[in-house]
This record gives C-alpha cells, structure tokens and sequence, in this order.
C-alpha cells in the first residue's frame, strides 16, 4: 500500500498545473465562453505530449499508464481547461487497440493537430447528441450498432453546438450526412463492445479524476472565503454551520479522492471487471455537485454573480457526469456490475 | 500509487480470518445479540491466547511488533466476522495506555493480567453532566495520606459488568481551568464503594451507570501525574479508532443483499431486480468502498509514521453517518417485513437489518460525536478559527 503519487506523477502535476495556472486562468476560462474552447490550451497540452501520453512509444505516445493521466485529468478539472483533455486522451487510448485502422487519427492525436473524442452514447437514428469535445474534434469515435467507428468532421457546418450549463464545448452530430459521412471502422461485433465499454471506464475514471481536481478546487475557494469574509465581526468560517457543512465536504471530497485513484489503479492493474470505475463516477460526481453548490452559497450573494469565479466551477460540476445519463441510471449500471444483470 | 496490500499483512489477515471462522461461531453471535452484551470471555481469552491483545507492540514489551496496516487488518477481520470485540478494544487501549503511562508496577502487575485475558476494563469517562465535554469531569479524588478518596457517578460504563478494572477520570483540583485538574486512575472493580446498575438502550447493547461513594483507592493505581489526566486521556484517544463500523457497514449490505436475491415479490420477480432495490444496493457498495479507503489511509498514514488525527476522524465521521443512512436505506427495501425482529418468522434478513437499524444510531453518538468530529475536522484540519 502506498498513497503517495510516484515522481514521475508530481512532475507531470507540476508542469501542467503551472502551464494551465497561466494558459486556463479565470479570465481565460471566461473568454473560452460560451464554446468552452481555447485553442492555445490544446496546443499547450499537446507541445506537452498530453493527448496521445497514455498510448505506447511504438506508437508514438509515453507509454504512461493511467494513474498519470488522472494526473492530467486532475489539473484540467482544476483549473477548468477549455479542451476535451479527458476525452482526447481516452480516444487515443481506444485508437491504440486498433492501429492499423485507427492509426492515422491516432497520428492525428500524437501530432496534436486538434482534438480527437468520443461518443458516450450510441446514436439514435444517425444522430449523436450532446457528445463531450464534439463541438471542436475534428473526428469522434462512436459505437453504432454493432459497429465500433470513427468519423470525420471536414467542416463545422454539419454539427449543432448548444449553449448549455457548463458552457462545455457539447455537440449533436449526424452521422452518415455531409461532413461525417468520412467513416472507418475499427471493429466489428464483441471486438467492438468491448473496446467501447473499457474505453467508458476509462473515461469514468478519468472523469472522476476530473471532477475531484474541480472540487478541491473549488473547495480551496470556499475554504479562503469563510476566513475572509467578515459578518458580525467575526469570520463567517467562526459560525459552526458553516464549519460542519465544509466539515463534511472535505471528509467526502478525501473519499472520492481515494475512490478515483483507486479506479485507475484497478484499471491499470487489467481488472476489466472492476465496478470502481462506475463507483468513482457516480460518488465523485455527487460530491462535486455538493462541494461547489456548498461554495457557491457560503459566498452569499457574491456567489451567485456572474463575476466570482465559483459559478464557474459549479456550473462545470454537474454536467460532468450528466453528459452520460441520469446519474441513477449509473447506478443500476453499477448493480449488474456488482450483483449481475436483472433475470429474465 | 498502490491499494493493495503487502504479502504479509494479507498473510496476517488470512490467519486471522481461519481463526475467527472457527471461533466465531453462530452461538457466540446469538450471545451477544440476547444478552446485549459485546464481550465473550472464551472468545476474548482465545484472541489473547494468539497473543492479539497487543499484537501491535514492540516484542520487547511482549507484543508482536505489527505494523498498522495488520493492525488495521486485524480489527476489520474482527469486525466482518460479526464477533462481539468490543472488550478486546479496549482492553487493548487501556493496556497500551499503561505500557506509555503507566508506573512499572503497574506494567508488571496489571498489563500482564489483562494481556492474558485474565483480566477486562471498561472506561469511566462520562458523566451525567460530561458528555462531549468530557473534561468538565466532576468525579472528586481527594488525597488521604498514601491513599485517595473518591466519590461521583459515571453514566454509560459500558462493560463495568464483567470488567475488573475501571480507566477512571477524576477531579482532583478545583483551582485550575477544567483540562488542568483531571487525574486518572486504573480502579479494581471489587474495591468497596463501587456500584454497578444497568442500562439497557435501543439497539439491544447493555450499558451501566457507575457510582463511587467514598472509595479508597491506594495511590499506585494512579496513572501519570496528579493533575495530569488530560495527558493520558490523549494518549488513549489515539487507540480508539478502528474499523468495527465499516466491518458492520459490510455484514448490513451483505444481509440486504442476501435477502433481495433470495425473495421475491407478488409477480414472482427477485427483488433484487426491482430498479429502485438495484439503486439503493449500489449507493450503499459506494458508501462502503468509500469507507473503507478512508480507514486504509489513517492506517497508511499511521504505517509512515504520520499521526493521523484528522483522518481518523474523517473515517469514523464519514462511515457512522453512511451506516445510519444505509440502515434507513435498506430496512425501507424489504418493506413491512424490515420490521420483525430476529428470531421471528418470516423476518426480513433474520431481523438483522432491524437490529442493525437500532444499533447504528449510536454509532454517531459514541467515541466522539458527528458534531465533536466535524470541529475537528474544521478546526484541525481546514484551519477555521475557533467555532462560536
Ligand atoms: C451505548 C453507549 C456506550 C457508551 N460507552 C461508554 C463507555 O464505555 N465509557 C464512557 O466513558 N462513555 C461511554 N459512552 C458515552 C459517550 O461517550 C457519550 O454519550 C458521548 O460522548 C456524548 O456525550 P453525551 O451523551 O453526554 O451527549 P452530549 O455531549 O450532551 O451531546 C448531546 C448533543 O449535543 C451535541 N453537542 C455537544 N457538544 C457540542 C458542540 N461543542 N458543538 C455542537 N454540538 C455539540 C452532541 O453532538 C449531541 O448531538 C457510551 C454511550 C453510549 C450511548
């Protein structure tokens, strides 16, 4: 047993947190709205090798494992980076299955020429809706029957970009029309299946990893204001109310942090059974959506202005994990992991 | 990063569950459950035989030298198996306290009696008017020659029953701000002057008011300076965490789901199947995951020498306050046959889950309440200024 990040990790941590503190500031990440895209983050990140790092050096990535990408994940939830980092790198992962195919986008993702990701869920009547980086990737890989595919956007003409919560750069797609009739299919059948469900996992985990490096930080920003702000004369962080309620978010927000971290090390361990993918999600997700609610409203009013920056935070929370679906049909996702499928 | 365990600590762990496996058994369970009380001398007296008692001391002080991690081992296995250990805690606690605290003749005479599992303690700390405010003790020890004289009234000794010595917080000064003027002492419970009655509560488990009137008490039993209570009471503190909720958080689920697999309901279907069962069942698997990695990391943190004030608390808070909302989770599943007590026909689980129902609400009374957690952890832990 050993809690500590390796220093290979902290590096990583260091470099791409001081690069993103500059890159992904709050005016910054205010400027990237609504879309939620700045194209000199991604280049950024990808001088730094960050969206192909999980894929192996013989094909042109780090070989890192995922416990380092929850690194990355981490410090782009932190700092709110307009850029589908998660994404991209679980797209690159997928790609990596399947090299002879998928291998020129996954050149694509190692150049770092521009975002690569992926659908969650499969398309209803050739539409795929609300795909996360969807509205800035210049292709996405999706699960479309039976089939695993990756199509090609020539131009943004044939994709709708909703204003939305998180002002996440979201996008409904049809497939087979226009632009994103340019397919290649990477597997067939259980090939498929299986390649999309690990890629899922691994984007729930890296997604949990994300939302936990959003909640501390957004936590930090509650914490320094209770001390600051002064009402009665007193410290508002001196009123027991508000001292249990960050009590108990700074408990939960270690357990989704031990939680995440332990998805990926199962993960990175090969136990593709693993239920706490699903867990670090579903758990993580819930205590973001507490951390940054909770923040926003022991700033008062001042949390509810456009202007302080936790809106930011907490707008990003929620949607994180709703792009998926109902976070409680998660759950029943969760029970046939845990107790296997509904009979009959 | 690495969650697994080493080799020897999951060798340990293996021993320990082939012995609780054999000696755990059925009746021992059903003890407890009917008399309510949480301590087996032929159990107890088996774990001290293993030598598990003080399992996590220096072997020069006769223990073992194991490290936090089996310790951590060792109590979660107790716990699992359902055994009624609460004696061995603190046993153990009052044991170890004296092993730091303590005078040499009390290490020669009394730690051995209660490391062989000759002897049990129960703890003296509360009071009817010290509660979370532990140190507003108002228990009087007042010195006469080579012997002191005390008089007062312990509300919830828990053990006192069958307990041959009481860890016993006194006033001995009334001249000093409050922590000041504590001292503690390690009482046989045969002395003249002692009183037990019994308390009985809503989840079954026995309890005891203690009164003391004009007990004399020789000065070696004393433990750390006149005065100096509060120190000792600290160093206790420190070996009062453990996992027994998590442990009973596991045998919940396990129950619920034991039984909304096996049942089924009007149309024939299992129970387990129905959507809002499934949701339930899963939130609950999160909660314990979730409590059982923050116990891991206070027993980590213990392994790198760190003491892991915060954390444990965070682990006690966080697992008590998940136990109670899965109890209420999961007593709700299996509808009106939840409520039939264990022994009754057709109970949901053996009742075990109604039982558990009762049991958890002082899980967050107890060893500190949620609300004492939360200021420490706010304190402590984030930096707040002093609460108002
Ligand atoms: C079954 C059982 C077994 C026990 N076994 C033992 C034992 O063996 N030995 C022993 O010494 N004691 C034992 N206790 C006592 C236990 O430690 C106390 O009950 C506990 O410390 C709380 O004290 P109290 O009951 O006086 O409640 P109080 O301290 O009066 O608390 C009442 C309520 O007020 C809240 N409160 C108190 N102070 C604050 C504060 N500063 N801020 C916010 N809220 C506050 C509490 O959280 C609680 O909700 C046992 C209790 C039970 C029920």
């Amino acid at each position: 047993m050993d809690l500590r990040r390796t220093e290979v990790q902290e590096a990583v941590r260091d470099g791409v947190g001081r690069f993103l503190a500059k890159a992904s500031s709050p005016e910054r990440v205010r400027a990237a709205e609504p879309l939620g895209w700045d194209r000199a983050v991604w280049d950024g990140l990808a001088a730094m090798a960050v969206p192909a790092m999980g894929v192996s050096s013989e094909l042109g990535g780090q070989g890192a494992v995922l416990a380092d990408l929850a690194v990355v994940a981490g410090e782009a939830g932190a700092h709110l980076a307009p850029a589908p980092v998660v994404e991209a790198m679980v797209a690159a992962r997928l790609l990596a299955g399947h090299p002879d195919v998928g291998g020129e986008w996954l050149g694509h993702l190692v150049d770092g020429t521009g975002p690569v990701t992926i659908a969650l869920r499969p398309p209803r009547e050739g539409r795929l809706t609300l795909v996360p980086g969807g509205a800035v990737a210049d292709a996405v890989v999706a699960l479309d029957g039976d089939e695993l595919v990756i199509v090609a956007a020539a131009t943004d003409a044939d994709r709708v970009a909703p204003a939305n919560l998180a002002s996440a750069p979201l996008a409904d797609i049809d497939l087979g029309q226009g632009a994103w009739d340019r397919r290649i299919v990477l597997a067939v059948g259980g090939r498929a299946n299986r390649a999309m469900a690990a890629a899922l996992d691994e984007w729930r985990s890296l997604t949990a990893a994300w939302l936990v490096g959003l909640a501390r930080a957004a936590f930090g920003i509650g914490v320094r204001y209770v001390k600051d702000r002064h009402q009665f004369g007193v410290p508002i962080g001196s009123f027991q109310a508000v001292q249990h309620r960050l009590a108990d978010l700074a408990t939960t927000l270690d357990g989704a942090e031990l939680l995440a971290d332990k998805a990926v090390w199962a993960l990175d361990q090969g136990d593709e059974a693993s239920s706490l993918p699903a867990m670090a999600l579903s758990f993580c997700g819930e205590t973001a959506q507490h951390v940054t609610s909770a923040a926003l409203h022991l700033h008062g009013g001042y949390g509810f202005m456009e202007e302080y920056d936790i809106q930011l935070y907490f707008r990003r929370a929620k949607a994180a994990r709703l792009v998926l679906g109902d976070p409680r049909r998660e759950l029943r996702h969760l029970a046939d992991r845990l107790f296997g499928p509904v009979e009959g | 990063m690495d969650f697994s365990l080493p080799a020897e600590v999951e060798d340990f762990r293996a021993e320990v569950r082939t012995f609780l496996a054999e000696h755990v058994t059925a009746e021992v369970i059903e003890r407890a459950h009917a008399t309510g009380t949480f301590h087996d001398w032929g159990l107890h007296r088996k774990i001290a035989a293993k030598g598990w008692l003080a399992a996590g001391w220096p072997e020069e002080y006769g223990g073992q030298g194991r490290s936090p991690l089996e310790m951590n081992a060792l109590s979660e296995e107790m716990y699992l198996s359902g055994a009624p250990v609460d004696g061995v805690g603190v046993a153990g606690l009052v044991a170890h306290t004296l092993l730091l605290a303590g005078t040499d003749w009390q290490k020669r005479t009394i730690v051995p009696r209660i490391l062989s599992g000759d002897a049990m303690c129960c703890l003296g700390y509360s009071e009817p008017d010290a509660g979370s405010d532990v140190a507003a003790c108002a228990t009087r020890a007042v010195r006469d020659g080579d012997e002191w004289v005390v008089d007062g009234q312990k509300m919830f000794t828990t053990l006192a029953h069958e307990a041959h010595y009481v860890f016993l917080l006194t006033r001995t000064n009334l001249d000093v701000p409050k922590h000041k003027g504590l001292t503690m002492f390690v009482v046989p419970m045969d002395t003249a002057g002692i009183e037990v009655t019994p308390v009985h509560t809503v989840g079954g488990e026995r309890t005891n008011i203690t009164f003391y009137t004009d007990v004399r008490v020789e000065d070696r039993y004393r433990v750390g300076e006149v005065d100096g209570g509060w120190a000792v009471m600290m160093t206790a503190l420190v070996f009062e965490r453990n996992s027994a909720w998590y442990g009973e958080c596991v045998r919940l689920l396990d129950h619920a789901v034991a039984w909304a697999g096996e049942g089924r309901d009007d149309r024939g279907r299992r129970i387990i199947d129905d959507p809002s069962v499934r949701e339930r069942l899963a939130r609950a698997s999160i909660g314990n995951e979730v409590s059982n990695l923050l116990g891991w990391k206070a027993a980590w943190m213990a392994s790198e020498g760190t003491l892991p004030g915060v954390e444990g608390t965070m682990a006690k808070l966080f697992t008590t306050e998940h136990y109670q909302r899965a109890a209420d989770d999961l007593i709700d599943l299996c509808g009106p046959e939840g409520l039939r007590r264990h022994g009754e026909d057709g109970a949901a689980a053996d009742g075990w889950i109604e039982a558990a129902y009762r049991h958890c609400q002082v899980t967050t009374i107890y060893g500190g309440t949620s609300e004492i957690c939360r200021g420490i952890i706010a304190e402590r832990g984030l930096g707040l200024p002093r609460a108002r």
